[in-house]
């Protein structure tokens, strides 16, 4: 027997806009409507999209921070008031379980968002860790909508103005269409954008209302990962698992410098390891032309030898071309270093290309 | 002039005895916009189901069959600089191959079009 696909609050309006319904980590989610990926992709960074991402993961934490804290590879004590941060969930071989944001939005704990494909994983692992300590409170009973492009500020301008005071990383709640929401100014695409939880019977309404923006666009899943892609990011479950630690992955920065001086986090001996010895893969971007390189492709250097693999790949709207990013011996790591791609057995003629390919436009100040 | 289809959504049209080659506006509207196709040298000989050409979108790559036996004699190099003719005008400008038969027999054995429409019903 099989499973039935969950479905988001915004499920029925999907396919009221002609979504393509495809199953994502459990649920029926549109991987494009009719303007199609292309179309899609570009108008997210010409405009603004929507993307419901409601599939992910929500919860609460309250109670002992360093017992959550000795799960995550960040420092709460960095994270104020109405502050996000991007950090990771290691495991003891200093791989990653998944990646995730944290933050302060009210008074109320720490505020999590993690991958769909993972969330049940992760939320046991930290209920486990935490007995005792602190509580963990899932909460599905939200939507999550992503607004991102250059135009999301113009229609938070109009519908949230208060939202528009936050910078890149910065959290808060506030009153969207009478509701209450919890709104941080961050994304996955590279965009300047705003990520917005919104309780399920209101989602479908504050959806429609964003969309009737004449900036506003809906956005697939397939766009979501063109843009991600673009945009130089990670998706776990390809450019990083529990297999890569975030040496490789050139995630350092995601390893707050406190914690890596106390070596508190699961897998920080690994860690430690890596940063000194210099030996191990790195993460790059590729570019070439002609057939995409997809996932899994191996990377060879020109007397085809492998040294590395794609881990994601596909072709870049905004780039005009193909866009791969993987793992490389340290050797061939360095942008502008020509290797071959085997894309179907031939080998292709790639350039290892500095990330992002796209710059990244976030919300300074 | 006579149309026939695949299975796999292949289109022939033949004229004489050199047929053109492509795949449906059904599945090119599948695939999504297409961002490259890789078609295969003029001369090369096919038999009916040996995989000919690819077909990338922005997410995946598909496969293309040759629905008969025969030898290419022409490919669409227009292909190369805008894929996008295939969504366009996936029975015109966004043929792939040309081929000349080898059995035009086979051509007997393939769908026309009102089998196809119930085929993509």
């Amino acid at each position: 027997m099989t499973e039935t696909l969950h479905k988001t609050p915004l499920h029925a309006l999907h396919v009221e806009l002609g979504g393509k319904m495809v199953p994502f980590a459990g649920y029926d989610m549109p991987v494009q409507y009719p303007l199609g990926i292309m179309g899609e992709h570009k108008h997210c960074r010409e405009q603004a999209g929507l993307f419901d991402v409601s599939h992910m993961g929500q919860a609460r934490y309250v109670g002992d921070e360093a017992a959550l804290e000795a799960l995550l590879t960040c420092d709460l004590s960095e994270i104020g008031a109405g502050e996000q941060k991007y950090t990771l969930l290691p495991n003891e071989g200093g791989g990653i379980r998944d990646d995730l944001m944290v933050s302060r939005p009210d008074g109320n704990g720490i505020y999590l968002v993690v991958n769909a494909a993972t969330k049940d994983a992760d939320f046991a692992h930290i209920e486990a860790a935490t007995t005792g300590k602190g509580t963990l409170t899932r909460i599905p009973e939200r939507a999550l909508l992503a607004l991102q492009g250059p135009a999301a500020k113009d229609v938070m301008a109009r519908l949230c103005p208060q939202a528009c005071k936050m910078v890149f990383m910065q959290c808060g709640v506030f009153t969207l269409d009478g509701v209450e929401v919890m709104m941080s100014r961050s994304g996955y695409t590279g965009e300047d954008g705003f990520e917005i939880s919104i309780p399920e019977a209101d989602a479908d309404r504050i959806a429609r209302l964003l969309l009737a923006q004449d900036e506003v666009a809906a956005i697939g899943l397939g766009a979501r990962d063109s843009l991600r892609l673009e945009a130089g990011l990670c998706l776990y479950g390809h450019d990083m698992d529990e297999n890569r630690t975030a040496v490789e992955a050139s995630l350092i920065w995601a390893l707050a410098k406190t914690r890596r001086e106390r070596g508190d986090f699961p897998g920080a001996d690994v860690i430690a390891k890596q940063i000194e010895e210099k030996t191990c893969q790195k993460r790059v971007g590729l570019t070439l032309t002609g057939a995409p390189a997809r996932e899994g492709a191996e990377i060879a250097d020109k007397s085809g030898n492998i040294i590395g693999i794609v881990t994601s790949g596909g072709f870049g709207p905004t780039v005009n071309g193909p866009v791969a990013m993987g793992y490389v011996n340290r050797d061939f790591m360095a942008p502008g270093t020509e290797v071959d791609i085997l894309v179907r057995g031939k080998p292709r003629a790639a350039t290892i290309t500095k990330l992002p390919f796209v710059p990244a436009n976030f919300y300074r100040g | 002039m006579t149309t026939r289809y695949t299975e796999d959504h292949e289109w022939i049209t033949v004229d004489g005895d050199i047929a053109t080659v492509g795949i449906t506006a059904f599945a090119a509207g599948q695939l999504g916009d297409v961002v490259f196709v890789e078609l295969p040298e003029v001369g090369k000989t096919l038999a009916k189901g040996d995989e000919f050409a690819v077909v990338e979108s922005v997410k995946a790559a598909s496969e293309v069959y040759a629905p008969v036996d025969g030898e290419i004699t022409a490919i669409n190099d227009a292909l190369e600089g805008e894929p996008a003719k295939v969504n366009e005008d996936a029975t015109g400008e966004g043929w792939f191959v040309k081929i000349k038969l080898a059995n035009a027999a086979q051509l007997e054995g393939l769908m026309d079009e009102a089998a196809y429409n119930a085929h993509t019903a």
